[in-house]
């Protein structure tokens, strides 16, 4: 129809023309080491750290590994060929050997950069009921409400300083998750990681208050290789909370972490993502490549683990938040709301390995495409042998606005028990014409009507997020559609 | 007696093909019209035209509503200047609840008048009073529009919606389609309830029946994209005894 055609048009130049409210860029003096990757990189940016030797020689497995990988290619995506020679691999805003000891030893232009971004460090002006650690490039800034949390036992600094602080237990568990063998991303992350958030939950004790940390790229022509690894005891909760932006550049930037999540007995791990790296311009130029490898186990009995993901940036987005559940009775869940725009590709979904007896996982995933991007779901759900009794529900649901855009699904089920039981169901739907127009003739504008029915949509995943993250994903999800026109 | 409507020779094509050939029709503020004839004869395309549907393209002629040329409004302007129709068949919208889609189009109405946004305690007391006048059930005002809904109930939606908006003009368009006794009865009153001095009314039917319950002033028949007959409310009577052959003869069609 005419009409479907005109308004898609006019709606397609609205989108083309919003704008990226995090596009800004700091000038600040970074600490950043020449590009290129060998061992001599690796081994600067571990002196750079003042790390044991026990960790530098994992890099360099890691390294010596990834050097005989390929980059892989079975996603559905149109990857250019990454130069990894032309990526520094460290900068350093802060420039100081340790994390400041106080506010007042942060350099105010980086301060002001956070506050610009509404993340508050100083904690009487911070989010009330939320601990942040904020990370600019290859460093965290500061932690804020850590002696808080202290008071509690429970241990929330960054990566960097928990490998000082807390050597045993990052010994005890980095790499149990995702090894540095699992995939090329993972492996080149092992090699030149950098700073990341470490939380440990101890036996008991339910976390008082969120906790997040927040990404920013800033520096040109480099990379982001963020660790995050989270620790939840016995009997312990805990809700986490992770943000991401970076300036506008024309340049494509890579974003390649590795997220570990260990949930012991009876203990629950929520683990909310609102990732808005830069996407790119509507033609597609410069762009975060955000190569993430996210895995938790449900390693003790009863434990839970929750994936809520809004996926609206990065140029290319490669991700797969998984669960291993192999202690009995555990229970994961994945949320997802996957958006993509202009010429943003997505290839994201999940994994549920079933292994302990009664395990149960959900997946909710609700693709959202428009412009000429591209987005597809892709989800495995194995029940191995002994998984007695393991229950599956997955449910992908896609999107379409304007026809030039795709959706895809594509779902593996693997299952060696007769006693499980896997759903799967899945839908397609375009927002129709007779929909704008009936919202139309009732008074409202056809960006509102697109943004009250995208919301409808998202809902369900919306509903899982915090309070205060859920307002900000709204928000984002209809600047992300609907351009910010007035 | 004061004009609200003014409609002259208008011709409207979908597809290029021309469905409306040169409507002439003039409404005074608080009366009741009643468009009826035979399947195919541009009754809904006349109500679609008048909302601004673009799937409908207006050729010749003009609309003036309460002086305001009708024709250069946006569709959503269109509401907000008090016209309202009560769709023949009203869309589901999945995911979208009708508190959220009431209040976005009440305070979007208020906004282009210049009235602040409704609280969500004013919004709330809203919705229960004018719920009442078509007895929709609360668990239907917290469903998604028109999700799930009985023909009956996509019906009484829409007089429920008409309620919130209060507009000058409504059309309804075949809202009796698809009703059993019972709920024609629950619409009409509804459409009643609603009736004041100053709303208008334009009413597309094919029956007596609703016009038994809504009373018109004046019967239009629309025959081949014109108005080929118009009377008082012994028209539609006559309709129902004789149906539209003898029309069709008189205007050699």
């Amino acid at each position: 129809m005419e009409y479907n055609s005109k308004e898609s048009n006019k709606y397609i130049k609205k989108i083309a023309n919003a704008q990226y409210k995090y596009g800004f860029s700091t000038d600040i003096d970074t600490d950043i080491i020449p590009k290129g990757l060998n061992e001599a990189t690796i081994r600067l940016i571990s002196s750079k750290k003042e790390e044991p030797e026990w960790l530098l020689d994992f890099r360099l497995r890691a390294f010596r590994h990834w050097e005989t990988m390929q980059m892989p290619t079975w996603a559905h995506l149109n990857i250019p060929t990454i130069d990894y020679q032309s990526i520094s691999y460290y900068a350093d805003p802060t420039r100081k050997k340790d994390t400041p000891k106080s506010i007042d030893e942060i350099d105010p232009e980086l301060l002001q950069t956070f506050d610009k971004l509404g993340i508050p460090l100083h904690e009487r002006m911070a989010l009330s009921g939320m601990a942040v650690d904020a990370v600019m490039d290859s460093v965290s800034v500061k932690t804020t409400f850590k002696e808080t949390l202290m008071e509690k036992g429970i241990i929330f600094c960054s990566f960097s300083e928990a490998v000082r602080e807390h050597p045993d237990l990052i010994r005890k568990y980095v790499g149990s998750v995702v090894g540095y063998r699992d995939n090329f991303f993972a492996a080149l992350n092992s090699a030149v990681f950098s700073d990341g958030s470490f939380v440990y939950v101890p036996k008991g004790v339910c976390c008082p208050m969120e906790l997040s940390t927040y990404f920013r790229i800033n520096a040109r022509n480099t990379g982001q290789f963020e660790r995050t690894l989270i620790v939840a005891d016995d009997d312990s909760y805990v809700s986490y909370l992770e943000g991401c932006t970076a300036p506008q550049r024309d340049e494509n930037q890579l974003h390649a972490a590795i997220v570990e999540i260990i949930v012991h007995d009876r203990a629950e791990v929520k683990y909310s993502t609102v990732q808005n790296w830069y996407p790119g311009d509507a033609e597609g130029r410069g762009g975060v490549y955000n190569f993430v490898t996210k895995r938790g186990h449900c390693r003790g009995e009863a434990s839970k683990l929750s994936w809520t993901q809004v996926e609206t940036g990065s140029a290319i987005t490669w991700k797969y938040p998984s669960c291993i559940l192999s202690g009995n009775d555990s229970s994961a869940e994945f949320y997802s709301v996957a958006v993509t725009n202009n010429r943003q590709q997505a290839d994201t979904g999940t994994k549920m390995i079933h292994i302990g007896r009664n395990t149960r996982s959900t997946i909710v995933s609700k693709g959202i495409s428009a412009g000429q991007s591209q987005n597809s779901y892709r989800g495995l759900v194995r029940v191995t042998e002994k998984a007695d009794g393991a229950r599956n529900y997955s449910q992908c649901d896609s999107l379409l606005l304007g026809d030039r855009c795709g959706a895809h699904t594509f779902p593996y089920m693997d299952v060696h028990n007769d006693t499980a039981i896997v759903e799967h169901e899945a839908t397609t739907s375009k927002i129709s014409e007779e929909q704008l127009f009936y919202c139309n003739q009732r008074g409202i504008k056809t960006e509102d009507a697109v943004g009250l029915i995208v919301n409808g949509y998202a809902r369900e995943v919306l509903n899982k997020l915090p309070m205060e993250f859920a307002v900000e994903a709204q928000k984002l999800l209809s600047v992300s559609l609907e351009g910010s026109v007035g | 007696m004061k004009t609200i409507l003014e409609i002259k020779d208008l011709h409207a094509s979908v597809n290029g093909k021309e469905i409306l050939k040169g409507i002439n029709l003039t409404m005074n503020e608080g009366e009741v019209h009643a468009v009826m004839g035979p399947n195919g004869s541009g009754k809904s395309t006349l109500s679609s035209v008048l909302v601004g549907n673009p799937a409908f393209e207006v050729t010749k002629g003009s609309v003036l509503f309460y002086g305001k040329d009708l024709l250069a409004l946006s569709p959503e302007e269109r509401s907000h200047e008090g016209l309202f129709l009560s769709f023949q068949y009203p869309v589901e919208i999945p995911g979208v609840s009708m508190v959220n889609f009431m209040r976005t189009a009440v305070n979007e109405q208020r906004k282009y008048r210049g009235l602040s946004a409704l609280t969500a305690a004013e919004f709330l007391k809203l919705m229960r009073e004018k719920r009442a006048v078509v007895e929709l059930d609360n668990k239907l005002a917290n469903r998604s529009v028109n999700e799930g809904f009985s023909g009956g109930e996509k019906k009484r939606n829409e007089i429920f919606q008409m309620a919130m908006l209060e507009p000058r003009l409504s059309i309804l368009d075949e809202t009796d389609s698809g009703l059993d006794i019972d709920a024609l009865r629950i619409v009409a009153d509804g459409v009643n309830k609603l009736k004041t001095p100053q709303t208008s009314c334009i009413v597309i039917t094919h029956y007596q029946r609703l016009l038994d319950y809504i009373k018109p002033d004046v019967v239009h028949v629309l025959y081949k994209g014109r108005i080929v007959k118009t009377a008082g409310a012994e028209l539609a009577l006559e309709l129902e005894q004789r149906g539209y052959d003898w029309i069709k003869e008189e205007v050699g069609g």
